[in-house]
Order: structure tokens, then sequence, then C-alpha cells
């Protein structure tokens, strides 16, 4: 069998439960390919040595004759800030560079008891700061469709690995766009669920408040099949949502999917560069046939999302970091001829720049004296956007915008302008703050370089959000493209 | 007269939920106690990355209770806040508990008050709130590294502030004896373990600053902390030294308190709402029933059983001297022969325990059943009130029920009331005391005498009245 690696979930599932190639030929495959492609692009940190063990075992329950779970013998890549337990989970932190988890995150639980195979961890910026993958220190991730270029982030490796072919789908985590923006950066499909839908346990907190674990895939049907079994209420995170009750409120028949009426957010694609704003129109255009109703919308309170998300999530990071310093789990250093205070000191200096920024900025906003004035009122202005968001959805069923304003850029061209990196996420903070779903899917390339259109749809209206997306990416009708490598 | 300068003392009461099952946000045991080092520990409570705070809902349920039980008022909801400080007991270098902010009220009980002592004395109670216990450090002899222990890390602790309301040592600790027990009828908290009830105290004289005294490890030690830091307080404004605003702790050894960091370098906790635990609606909660309370079991102890003020009282500061009352008189109801023998007799071998507290411990083997027995052959007359307590010393190491000791040791126990056995006795004496026996016939103090007599050749064991009625017949009898 050739090329098993370019197959989607249910043509692998399919394939496997057939017996028409095993599990093994697969992982093997996909294993043979991450150790040719990954040193070009870097996409991994550790890679499962327990995978093709994992497929054989699968074969052995389909050859007996058992029933194996809808995922059986995908291979999915994780972000290496969700725990594995007995698979290293180092967050690209120097302070995390020995830790092994002792259990598995609640979407790891799930996805190993529908039979995936976790094939390995992967890069991301530091701790998940970040819009790039630079901040890695594991070495950054590269584009799969330019390697001069940046991959986006912070689930670099999560949306590269995929765009290469070195996994079936992936987990990320998007705490203000980091699944959605690499996977407009890769040209795959990247999705942000509703806060609550899927538990966070095991996934290394950077911003509790904001973040939600989500698929990477190639195509939406990928991504659906992906939450399906990783979402739901979980008795290890408070902030779960039990969602039969809100599925329900979903007033979508999925029979009338061309009667959606569709706001484009002014904002946020006149404030795009030339060549992504052509892009999304001309998208528009390709999928009009389909009658849905368009409209100019407006979103004022956007302009100050950017403001409002970075001072919740560093104030929140600041705190959730602290744990860090290497007396329970970390790594190797002598404790011997410190006092403790110069011990937390001498750990803690082993964070990377953006993360030791983040952790001063929200240890500022968070101090007395200063909370009203930046803490405060940032939670004031996510209620506003939250609210202005509700509004616009009792007009529209669906908000799109470009994902990320500009084209994938060069590694190194804005690693040392903090401000310039942090607008690449002005589009997908809005969901983040507001907790509603979004997805990016791609849309188009420019000189080569991928474009992604983002869909926004209020809380747990992912049904719909997700349906939609995948009318939109057969009228676009561009997945079937995947970079040489 | 710095000496009539006014006192003014508040209390920050940290109190154990001993009485959980589990943690405040694991399921690790909350009984850590002599477990083996770090073995009591799961990702949540050693903090690891991408864990996350599952709240015990019977520890909200517990606060309640108490807020309840000191007439606090319940706000609808509540959330919970993180107070950021390093320190190697914590395991994620921030402790999750309530903090009132900005208008934001986060306390399970507010603005409550305790009526204790015999006048009544009002305490007011500012707020009552949930937090979560830090690990603990091990100091080792000849090691120079602390180790750290992380068993008692996460257990539920109920911390209750009151005003500064009370004037003086003594009435902090007849408080924190109400305290105390109403924590035990609450049977939230298992006082008697070390550890599960701690207090700081914040005192002012005068207009002096104020001064917090941390580390006080047990409630005896708390009015020697006290009375220490009035006298040093006093001592400095009679020599016009300014007092400052500043924490000490309390040096258990010395039995001083020291100085620990001033106020000015007050660390800022950072605080803000826990992201992982969303709010919680306390207004179904607040319907929750408490067990009868302490002032009202002592209500009922006057009215039903009859026993007087100060028994009553006496029996409800200790909780478990209220069980066992109540358990006595279900076996043989004479609550005030059991009350009595309880307050009188058994107290006084009632140790006190490491927190200063009178505590039935295991070592003690007596429970209902003795003491019931006990007041019963006292009332049937069968033993005399100094066997009885003979008895109890000896039962209270041994065990052996009081009705066994008689039956085995009939000859040296019980009273004499057998007429022959008591002639015989008489009889000796009037041989013994010719000259005494003679006056008698006409002198009832030599009566007395001879009675005396009888008595001690008995020990103490001859009935008295049987006896004085055979002396009288027999000295009649010898004209």
């Amino acid at each position: 069998m050739s090329r098993l690696y370019t197959l989607n979930i249910e043509q692998v599932t399919n394939g496997i439960k057939n017996e028409e190639f095993t599990s093994e030929e697969y992982v093997s495959q996909i294993i043979e390919r991450i150790i040719k492609v990954d040193q070009k692009i870097n996409s991994f940190i550790t890679i499962n040595d327990n995978a093709l063990v994992q497929a054989q075992q699968i074969d052995k329950k389909i050859r007996s004759g058992s029933t194996v779970g809808s995922l059986a013998g995908i291979v999915v890549g994780i972000k290496d800030n969700i725990s594995t337990a007995g698979l290293k989970t180092t967050c690209a932190s120097k302070m995390l560079s020995d830790y092994v988890p002792p259990y598995d995150a609640t979407v790891i639980k799930r996805l190993k008891d529908k039979d995936a195979i976790i094939i390995g961890k992967l890069n991301l910026d530091e701790f998940a700061m970040g819009s790039t993958t630079e901040w890695s220190s594991y070495g950054l991730t590269r584009n799969p469709w330019n390697l001069d270029y940046v991959c986006g982030g912070s689930s670099g490796g999560s949306a590269a690995s995929v765009a290469a072919q070195l996994c079936t789908a992936s987990l990320g985590s998007d705490t203000g766009g980091s699944v959605r923006c690499p996977a407009s950066f890769c040209s795959v499909v990247g999705f942000k669920p509703t806060y609550g839908l899927v538990s966070r346990y095991g996934l290394v907190s950077y911003s509790n408040s904001l973040e939600q674990i989500g698929p990477i895939g190639r195509t939406v049907s990928d991504v659906k099949k992906i939450m399906e079994v990783i979402s739901g209420k979980d008795t290890n995170d408070n902030t779960t949502i039990d969602t039969r009750n809100n599925i329900n409120t979903n007033n979508y028949d999925p029979e009338q999917k061309n009667n959606q009426k569709i706001g484009l957010l002014r904002e946020l694609i006149n404030g795009a560069d030339e060549s992504v704003y052509q892009c999304i129109y001309s998208a528009i255009d390709k999928f009009n046939k389909f009658g849905f109703t368009y409209e100019e919308s407006s979103l004022k309170s956007s302009e100050y999302a950017l403001a409002s998300y970075y001072t919740i999530a560093t104030a929140e990071a600041s705190s959730n970091l602290a744990r860090f310093d290497n007396i329970r789990y970390g790594f190797e250093l002598n404790p011997d001829d410190y006092e403790w205070n110069t011990y937390f000191s001498k750990t803690r200096g082993n964070f990377g720049d953006e993360v030791k920024r983040r952790i001063i900025v929200g240890s500022f906003v968070l101090s007395s004296g200063y909370y009203g004035k930046y803490y405060l009122k940032a939670q004031r202005v996510k209620n506003l956007i939250k609210h202005e968001l509700k509004k616009l959805f009792k007009e529209y069923d669906l908000l799109i915008s470009p994902t990320v304003p500009v084209l994938p850029f060069k590694i190194g061209e804005k690693i040392d302008d903090p401000l310039k990196m942090y607008l690449i996420d002005i589009n997908t903070v809005l969901a983040n703050l507001a907790g509603i779903p979004a997805i990016s899917i791609p849309i188009g390339f420019k000189n080569g370089l991928p474009i992604g259109l983002q869909i926004m749809a209020d809380e747990f209206q992912e049904k719909k959000l997700l349906d939609i997306s995948e009318v939109i990416e057969k009228s676009i009708n561009i997945n079937t493209s995947y970079p040489d490598l | 007269m710095t000496s009539s300068l006014p006192v003014k003392i508040g209390l920050e009461i940290h109190c154990q939920l001993t009485q959980l099952n589990t943690k405040l946000f694991c399921s690790c045991y909350c009984n850590y106690r002599e477990k083996e080092i770090n073995s009591n520990i799961c990702p949540i409570c050693l903090g690891l990355p991408g864990s996350l705070p599952i709240l015990n809902k019977k520890a909200v349920e517990f606060a309640i209770m108490i807020s309840k039980a000191l007439d606090c008022k319940i706000p609808e909801l509540t959330v919970f806040s993180r107070k950021n400080y390093f320190y190697p007991d914590l395991p994620k270098n921030f402790q999750i508990t309530q903090y009132d902010s900005y208008g934001t009220s986060t306390s399970i009980g507010k603005e409550g008050s305790i009526k204790y002592g015999e006048n009544y004395k009002i305490a007011r109670i500012r707020r009552i709130q949930l937090e979560e216990d830090p690990g603990r450090l091990v100091y080792e002899n000849g090691r120079t590294q602390a180790l750290i222990d992380y068993n008692r890390a996460g257990v539920a602790l109920v911390e209750i502030v009151t005003e500064p309301d009370f004037v003086d040592p003594k009435e902090v600790r007849i408080f924190l004896n109400k305290m105390t027990s109403i924590l035990e009828h609450l049977n939230v908290c298992n006082t008697n373990l070390e550890g599960s009830l701690r207090c700081d105290a914040n005192i002012s004289i005068g207009n002096g600053k104020k001064v917090e005294i941390k580390n006080i490890g047990s409630f005896s030690d708390i009015e020697k902390a006290l009375t220490y830091e009035i006298t040093r307080q006093k001592t400095m404004t009679i020599h016009d030294i300014e007092i400052k605003a500043e924490t000490r702790h309390w040096d258990d050894k010395r039995k001083i308190t020291k100085q620990a960091r001033s106020k000015e370098e007050e660390e800022d906790y950072r605080y803000f709402p826990e992201p992982d635990i969303p709010k919680i609606l306390l207004e179904n909660l607040s319907l929750i029933k408490t067990s009868e309370l302490p002032d009202e079991r002592k209500s009922r102890f006057i009215n039903d059983y009859g026993l007087s003020e100060h028994v009553a009282q006496v029996l409800i500061d200790n909780k478990d001297l209220a069980d066992l009352f109540e358990s006595a008189i279900k076996i043989y109801h004479s609550p005030k022969s059991i009350s009595n023998w309880i307050v009188s007799d058994i107290l006084a071998f009632i140790e006190y325990d490491s927190s200063g507290k009178k505590t039935i411990t295991d070592e003690m083997k007596i429970d209902a059943k003795h003491i019931a027995e006990i007041a019963k052959l006292v009332d049937d007359n069968t033993i005399n009130r100094s066997t009885a307590k003979s008895i109890i010393s000896r039962i209270i190491k041994t065990g052996e029920l009081p009705s066994d000791i008689i039956k085995k040791e009939k000859q040296t126990t019980t009273i004499i009331n057998d007429e022959t056995i008591l002639l015989e006795s008489i009889d000796k004496i009037f041989n013994e005391e010719k000259k005494a026996t003679l006056d008698a016939k006409h002198n009832p103090t030599a009566i007395n005498f001879l009675l005396g007599k009888i008595m001690r050749m008995t020990k103490g064991r001859a009935d008295p009245k049987i006896t004085t009625i055979l002396l009288k017949k027999r000295l009649d009898e010898e004209v």
C-alpha cells in the first residue's frame, strides 16, 4: 500500500477495519515519513515509542473479531502542553524538560478509548505563548509550504504536522487563536470549541478562562470526528458544561443549510492586508452560489479586544506559571547550597523571554493599585464584547472574517517586536473572550502562502458552524493539494 | 494611666474540616495524619501541570453549617480567589481561598455573632470563608535542608474572622471554648486532633497600631501569647515607644512573641478570581439544617433533666462529656446523679491535651455503661460514695465494669447492712471500748464515737443508718 499517510480519518478507520491494510502498516508509514520529513519542519518534540505496539494491538483486536473504537488506528499528534501519561510533556520549555506526567488529560483518555494512537508530542511556543512557534526551546517549527516562513502559533507543530501529513489529525490548544492561526498559515482546518465544551483537565494552563483544546485536521469532516470523541462534560473539569441541554437550544435545521444569514465583520476584513482582503472576497464569490445571505456587519468593541485579551491572559498566566519552581518536578538542578528564595530565582530564570515578559506584565496588572485599572477593566471589555456578539448572533447565523489579517511572514521578521506579534491575534481573540466557537478553513494562497477564513457562531452552535464550514470547504475545494516535502 | 488603656483583640480561627472524607479540591483523604510522608497526594493537590481543582460540595455545606451556627448572613452566590505567594509548602505557589475585593463579597458567611460566657457577651463575626491548607515543612536533625510533606496540602480549612470585640485574654479563652464546642456539635471538626484548630490574633491597645500574632500552635497558648503581647505593648507605651503595625510570631519554647516582618514590606498577594471554579450558588445550600447547637442542648439539659446552670455548662463546653452524659442516662435514667458523677469526679481524671482542652483519650477506659453502673450502685445503696470514687479511679485504667468488681470483691466493696454482721461488730467494739459504751447510754456524742469506730473497722462499708439504729438498740439492751 502506498501513500497511506494521505488518507483522511474515515479512509484510515475503514481501511483498517476492512483489513485493506493494517494499523501497523499505517503507523510504520507515518513514522517513516516523520523521520524523513520532520527534519525539515521540526514539528515533533517527542515521538511515542509505543505507537507501533498499540497498532499491533488494534490489528489483533480486528483479527479476533472484537469491536474497535470509532477512531481505530488513526494517529493523532498532541500539542506538547497536553498531559500524556508516561510520555514527556515539556510545553517546549526548559522548565519541564524532564517532566513525565503520571496521568492522561481527559482528551487523551477519550482518544485512546476510541482506539486512536498517540503518535507523539508536537512543538509549540513555550507554554503556548506566541503566534509563530519561534519561541520554543526545542527550535522553531517551519511552514511546510515554504520553509523560510513561520507556521503560525502557538500550536505550530500541530498545524504543520497535519499539513505535512505526519499524522491523521492533531490536537492544539487555543487561548487567543493558537489553533486557528497556525491552521490558517499551514492551510489546514483548525477549530476552537465553545468554552466548556471540551475538558481542559491535563492541558497545562496558560489562561484558564479563555482557552480550549481544539482539533486540527485536513478536512472539516476530520475535525468533526475528533470533536465527537473529545467533547462533553468531564467530572475532572468544573468548567465543562453538559451539552445535552444546550444542543436543544440550537434552532438549526440541517436540511436548511442554505438559509443561513452571514455577517461579514467590517472592522476585521478592512483591517486585513490587501492580498488577504482580496482572497476573502474571491472566496465569498465562490460559495455565493449556495444561496447564503450576506451582509456587512460591525463589531465596534473589537478595537479593545486585543488589549483586553492580553491583560486577562497575562494575569492568569502569571499565577498559573508560579508553580514551576522545580521543587516537585521539572529538570535536574542540585538544590545544595541554595536558600529557597535563591533556588526559585535560579530555576525560574529558565523561562524563555516571551514567557518572562508575560509573567511580568501579568503580575503588574494584578498588583494592588492597578488591579482595578487594568484587570477589572479588561474583564468589563470582555463582557462588552460578549454582549455585542450575542446581539449580532440574533441577526446573523455566522460571522466571517480573515483568520489572520496578514500572510505568513518570514522567520525572524517579528520576533523582536512583541506588539506587531500580538497584532496577529487581533481577529482570533474575539472568540476566546466571548467563549464562542470559531473555525479557520483554508480558502486560497497568495505567492504560495496559505490564507484562512475564520467563521464564528454563537455558543454551542458547533453543529451549524461545522456543517456550513463543510459546505464552504467543498465549494472552494483546495483541500486536495498538500505541500511537497 | 497605661493600665487602663483599652485593649482590643480580634481573632482569625482556622478550622480544618476533619470530618470530611476528602480534601477540598481532590479525592485524596482528608485524614492525612499518621500517613507515610507524601503518600496522600494526587496530581491535583500536588499542583501538577494541567490539573484542575474540583470543589468538594460537602465542604461548602460544612462552611454553611458553621455560618448558620454563628448567625451569619449567607450570600446568594460565592466565588473563590487565588492568593499568590511563593512558599515551598504551597504546591501551586498560590492558595485557593476567598477574598473580598472591589465590592464583591466572596465569603460563605458574613456579619454573624456569638454569645459567650456567663454574661452572654457578644462577639461579632466578620466573615467565614473556605480555603486550602498548604503542605508541611519537615526539619530533620542534622540535615540543613527542609523536607516537604504534601499530605496535608489541599485539606479544607474554614477561616472564621471576628471583629476586635475582646478586651482581655480570659474572654478569648471563654470564647474559644464556646467556638470549639460549636464546631464539635456541628460534627465538622474533631478539635482534639493536633493542628485541627489554629488561631491568629490581632491586638491593639489605646490608639496604637494593630499587631498580628501568628503561629500560635494551641488554644492553651493563646492566653499566654495575648498576655505577653499586652504587657509588651503597655510597657512600650509607658516608655513612649511607638507601636508599629507588624506581624509577630509566637515562640512556643520561649513563650514570647517576636517580630516576623513589618507591614511596610507586606506582600502583595495579587488576588484575582479563580478561573477554574465557576460561581457557586448558595441559595439552596443555605437551607441545610444544622445539628443541635450547644446553647440549645444546654437549655434542654436544664429543662428536661433538671440540671443546674453550672453543671449543664460544664457538660456542654466539652461535647465529649455531654455525649457521655446522654449515653449514660439512656442506660440508667438518673440525670442528676450521673451529671454530678461526671462533673465532680470523672472530669478530674481527664487530662488537658496538646490543644489545651480536656479530652477523653483512648487510654481512659471508661464509658457510659461504667458511669451508669456507678450512679446506680450508689443510688441503690449498694456501695457508698467513697467506694465509688476508688472504683472510678481503678476502672479508668482497667476498664472493668463496676458490677463485676462488686461481684468479685463483695467483701471489700459493698455496704454492710446485714444485721447479724453489724451486731457482731458492735459487740466487738463494746468489748474494746467499755468506758465509751457506758458513757454512750447517756451521751449521744459518745454514740457517734462508737459509730466512727465501727466505720473504721469495716473500712467505711457499714451502713451508717442501720448501724446507728442497732447501736442504740444494743445500748438499751445492755442496761
